[in-house]
């Protein structure tokens, strides 16, 4: 009898469920064809790049899609000294190194003092912060290039962060990442329980302790986050080294990238253009695939706050 | 006690002090002067800056290209969000509630994910140049190459005024849609998926669980998208600069008011001019800001 009922059961769900796939209609097909064509699309322009950086100048210029005869590696190598994509790269990394580092230094200060500690004037400077979310970049290009150039004449520290320096683009980027920054980690900071923090200033340790080794350590997934959206947003970065870096041999990699193309000439070296080009892909794509899901969560755990 | 409350005054004023000095250097003063500088005629590094009041405003309403620039950011304030969210609505939904059951996420879901949110790490420089190569007007183009060999004459995608901007959108629309994926992924996950299979055991099909499920339950989600887009389509500027021809061309076919102010500014040191251009560009962003959020306020589902 029992078994009976549950052959019943079991077989009327079978009936539940093709009749469902009956409704639903044969999509399965049309969807990964559908799914398949955007991939397609996101990864053909890419791999056709780094087919042309191995092709010779000739290649190029002949045929779009010709497969190379010979794998000319030596593109890269005009690349990297020719084309100074090395020293960008080098450029881009320091900067956003000290800048992503410094940015989470005092955007997580700021953000904690802010979420945590109420005192006169805390909503003001929280919403000052805030709303540089709205303000369009482009309004303060001139007046920025001025304040750099004037800290450039300043007594002593000038000359380290005037225009045409590193120190100067990396302070910079630090102030620009505040807004989003003190935003989204105050919002972490108030998630957070108080009653450790509270306990350790019972057993005496002082508010800088109490933010560095416990506060700090307990938000690490919005740390986490924001460090990441920091470092991908500092490090693509064009507009504002543009205006700030002058001289070829500070330039970042965006930068760098921009010039061949907008310089170009019918002397250019195609082909090592694609290199470099490919040289500024693949280390980013390379990092993306290794983290793709830390990177994913953090540009768009933003949006979702 | 009083110690106490020294202590903890010393540490608000010493954790804020960097973050807000530089903050004020760097931003705020840099915004406050701008607007000043609009109402003056400054020209060139060296030369005083006189206060010539709303003089630059004027010339701004007669000046023709910079209302293309805004037409052209208008355009892609309607376009960038409607159809970058519609093909990432479309491509989450297949993703998330595509399987054959109805309920579950198809296979390789993740796979799909993973590639379609590539475009978004690269900087906006390395897509512009890369789609430079892609829309090449000769042979030697991605594009052009197999149509030409088709024996179809070559498009101008960039050289040709009709339609150089729409390359502009399709490009802005190709490194956007993946992030737009991902976020709605992530509000679908978060619907019961109880609410799939009640609503299909009622006999809804695909489409109704679509509009009548999908969409009312991610509408929080689409708005924020909404917002994001529109202000990348109002800040648009690296794309237009390093992709199209003289930078905003053929002939101010493509430019934008980013690119008009960068011109302005460091191309012909035209400072004055140059931040009133900017001041417009300021209330364009902030009103759009201040509309998208008067008509987002509607209630929230809760489930």
């Amino acid at each position: 009898m029992t078994t009976m009922i549950s052959w019943t059961v079991a077989n009327s769900r079978k009936l539940a469920r093709s009749e469902r796939k009956r409704r639903l209609g044969p999509l399965g097909i049309l969807t990964h064809l559908a799914l398949l064509i955007w991939t397609l699309l996101v990864m053909i322009p890419i791999l056709w790049t780094f087919l042309a950086s191995v092709k010779s100048e000739d290649e190029i210029f002949s045929d779009a899609w010709s497969l190379p005869a010979a794998l000319r590696w030596d593109n890269f190598a005009r690349a990297w000294d020719q084309v100074h994509i090395g020293q960008y790269m080098l450029n881009s990394i320091v900067v956003v190194a000290f800048s992503t580092f410094g940015t989470m230094l005092v955007g997580s200060m700021a953000a904690y003092v802010l979420a945590r500690y109420p005192f006169k004037g805390n909503r003001a400077i929280y919403f000052l912060f805030v709303s540089g979310l709205a303000f369009p970049v482009y309004l303060a290009l001139t007046p920025l290039f001025f304040v750099v150039q004037n800290m450039g004449n300043l007594p002593l520290i000038g000359p380290f962060i005037g225009l045409n320096t590193h120190a100067g683009l990396v302070l910079v980027y630090i102030a620009y990442s505040m807004p989003f920054t003190v935003f989204f980690l105050s919002a972490f900071f108030r998630t957070l329980p108080t009653a450790v923090g509270e306990a350790a200033m019972v057993d005496g340790a002082s508010h800088t302790r109490v933010f560095f080794q416990i506060m700090l350590p307990m938000a690490r997934p919005g740390i986490i986050s924001i460090t990441i959206f920091n470092i991908l947003g500092q490090w693509n970065q064009y507009q504002l080294p543009l205006i700030l870096l002058q001289d070829r041999e500070k330039w970042v990699l965006t930068m760098g990238i921009a010039d061949i193309s907008t310089a170009a000439g019918y002397d250019q070296d195609w082909s090592a253009m694609f290199a470099a080009l490919t040289l500024a892909i693949l280390p980013m794509l390379i990092v993306y695939t290794v983290f793709q899901r830390q990177i994913q969560s953090g540009l768009t755990s933003g949006a979702l706050k | 006690m009083l110690f106490n409350r020294y202590r903890r005054g010393l540490f608000i004023t010493s954790f804020l002090a960097a973050p807000v000095i530089l903050y004020l250097i760097y931003v705020i003063a840099p915004y406050l002067q701008a607007f000043y500088i609009a109402l003056t005629d400054w020209r060139g590094v060296t030369a005083t800056p006189r206060f010539i009041g709303l003089e630059n405003f004027q010339r701004l309403f007669g000046d023709s290209k910079f209302w293309q620039a805004v037409t052209h950011n208008g355009a892609l304030l309607v376009l960038l969000p409607l159809i970058t969210i519609v093909i990432a609505l479309f491509f989450a939904f297949l993703l998330n509630v595509g399987g054959p059951s109805g309920v579950s996420g198809i296979r390789g879901s993740k796979f799909y994910r993973v590639v379609f949110f590539f475009p978004q790490v690269l900087a906006v420089a390395v897509v512009a140049v890369l789609f430079q190569q892609v829309f090449r007007p000769d042979g030697s183009g991605m594009l052009n190459g197999p149509l030409m060999a088709l024996g179809a004459d070559p498009i101008g995608f960039l050289s040709d005024r009709g339609v150089a901007f729409w390359s502009v959108l399709a490009v802005m629309v190709w490194q956007a849609v993946g992030f737009y994926v991902v976020l709605f992924s992530a509000g679908l996950a978060s619907i019961p998926k109880d609410m799939f299979e009640a609503a299909q055991i009622d006999g809804a099909g695909r489409l109704s669980l679509f509009f009548r499920i999908t969409l009312p339950l991610l509408w929080d989600t689409v708005q924020v998208a909404w917002v994001y887009l529109g202000i990348l389509a109002l800040d648009v500027f690296a794309i237009v600069w390093v992709m199209t021809l003289q930078q905003g061309g053929p002939d101010s076919a493509t430019t934008v008011m980013a690119a008009e102010i960068y011109r302005s500014a460091f191309g012909h040191f035209r400072f004055g001019y140059a931040s009133a251009m900017g001041v417009v560009m300021f209330f364009f962003t902030v009103g759009f800001a201040i509309l998208s959020l008067r008509l987002s306020r509607r209630e929230r589902i809760e489930y």
